[in-house]
């Protein structure tokens, strides 16, 4: 059996931990340390807890949220960090994450979120934490048919009512499940998959 | 690292890759047990150029700094990027169509229309960009080298349109070996992956060079003829 994944959860709202919380453990890969409710001591009690993932609601970060991530990535250099968000987060805050999950993304939109950040900072012969669905789900088949008819990432958001990061995060998921980046090349999956008809 | 005093038979042992640069430099197989400096020589290649571009094409974390360009003969640059993109346009594309062609009439069907305009899309798209470089890119190296300044005009290739072909090129990949009938002509689609794949990391190097090299290298003409 694979061992399990630490997951730190900083985020003050009792409704949005608990919910990620039961979506995570569902899953058998993690085990979720005690829920945080402030960054502010986070530095000190870092190298005791021993995280391997950070989930980090971006608003709880200081003023120079940049200088905190590094900061996080010294003390815990393999510890991928991913962003929860779930209201408006200014543009230049959310550019310091690699990874962000979203309060409305699916669940396998999220979990396939949080694998490929645990996938992308740990040692290749260890896979755990690693989803084995690669198929797509029906919201990422939705993108990913207006992507080949050649919308815009803001033109998805406004035709399937969800945002424009919404978008972009299933737009990761789709290039992570089929190795596929360019939209000529997601066009020819979807012709080929049957799935221009209408 | 290569050096010019090892043998040219040692580089190609070490990166069996470099045998496919020797026709850029014109210098044809054969060699012996010549070093490079006296091949190249032999065939007025600069030799530590060709070197350079060897450890480029070898090492993946190397790169010349600007002082290392500046002691460096680098007449040759222009023509051998020149060079590259005819190897790339009349002999890797063509081959790759032609099997790519055979397997999509063969499949039939939708695939067949489908893989038939991705390719055309694709090698429209390179051709073009090739063409760009070489008319405008490459004379601006080449008279800022005989020391004419010019007029001072943006490199026309960027990152980015590098980053999409190669993109492409590995989609195609994708496509071939995951979603076409795997009971159609298999050795040549195996085969035609392998094609592909050789050619996009080569294309790959070839972006390096011209965007770490070339883009730096003309900035450096350019201050230094003010």
């Amino acid at each position: 059996m694979k061992p399990l994944q630490s997951v730190l959860i900083v985020e003050p709202s009792e409704i949005v931990y608990q919910g990620l919380r039961s979506l995570l453990v569902e899953t058998g890969r993690f085990n979720i340390l005690a829920q945080l409710a402030e960054a502010t001591s986070l530095d000190d009690r870092l190298p005791s807890i021993r995280p391997d993932l950070l989930i980090v609601n971006p608003t709880l970060l200081s003023s120079t949220p940049k200088q905190q991530l590094a900061s996080y990535a010294r003390l815990r250099p393999a510890m991928p960090v991913v962003a929860l968000v779930y209201q408006y987060v200014e543009r230049s805050l959310l550019d310091n994450f690699r990874y962000v999950i979203d309060i409305r993304d699916t669940r396998s939109t999220l979990l396939a979120t949080i694998s490929s950040a645990l996938n992308s900072d740990i040692s290749e012969n260890d896979n755990a934490g690693q989803s084995d669905n690669y198929e797509l789900s029906d919201r990422e088949t939705d993108v990913l048919v207006l992507v080949a008819k050649g919308l815009s990432s803001k033109e998805i958001a406004d035709k399937l009512h969800i945002s424009v990061h919404t978008v972009n995060s299933h737009r990761k998921n789709i290039t992570h499940k089929t190795g596929i980046r360019s939209v000529a090349g997601l066009a020819v999956y979807a012709m080929i998959h049957n799935l221009m008809e209408t | 690292m290569f050096t010019p005093k090892m043998k040219l038979a040692d580089l190609i042992a070490a990166n069996h890759n470099i045998i496919l640069l020797l026709p850029r430099f014109g210098i044809p197989l054969g060699f012996g047990e010549k070093s490079v400096r006296d091949v190249c020589s032999a065939h007025n290649v600069p030799a530590d150029f060709m070197v350079l571009i060897c450890n480029v094409y070898t090492y993946d974390d190397y790169l010349p700094d600007i002082k290392q360009l500046a002691a460096t003969d680098m007449r040759p640059l222009a023509t051998y990027l020149k060079e590259s993109h005819r190897y790339y346009t009349l002999e890797r594309l063509p081959h790759i169509e032609e099997h790519l062609h055979h397997i999509a009439d063969r499949i039939g069907g939708r695939y067949e229309q489908i893989l038939k305009q991705f390719y055309a899309d694709f090698r429209n798209e390179i051709e073009a960009h090739f063409q760009c470089e070489e008319q405008y890119d490459f004379p601006r190296l080449l008279s800022l080298q005989e020391g004419i300044k010019g007029k001072s005009i943006a490199m026309s290739h960027s990152q980015k349109s590098h980053g999409g072909l190669v993109d492409k090129l590995n989609d195609l990949t994708q496509i071939v070996y995951k979603y076409l009938p795997g009971n159609v002509l298999p050795e040549e689609t195996m085969e035609l992956v392998f094609d592909i794949l050789q050619l996009s990391a080569d294309i790959q190097k070839h972006a390096l060079i011209e965007e770490k090299i070339l883009i730096p290298y003309v900035n450096y003409l350019e201050r230094s003829l003010k």
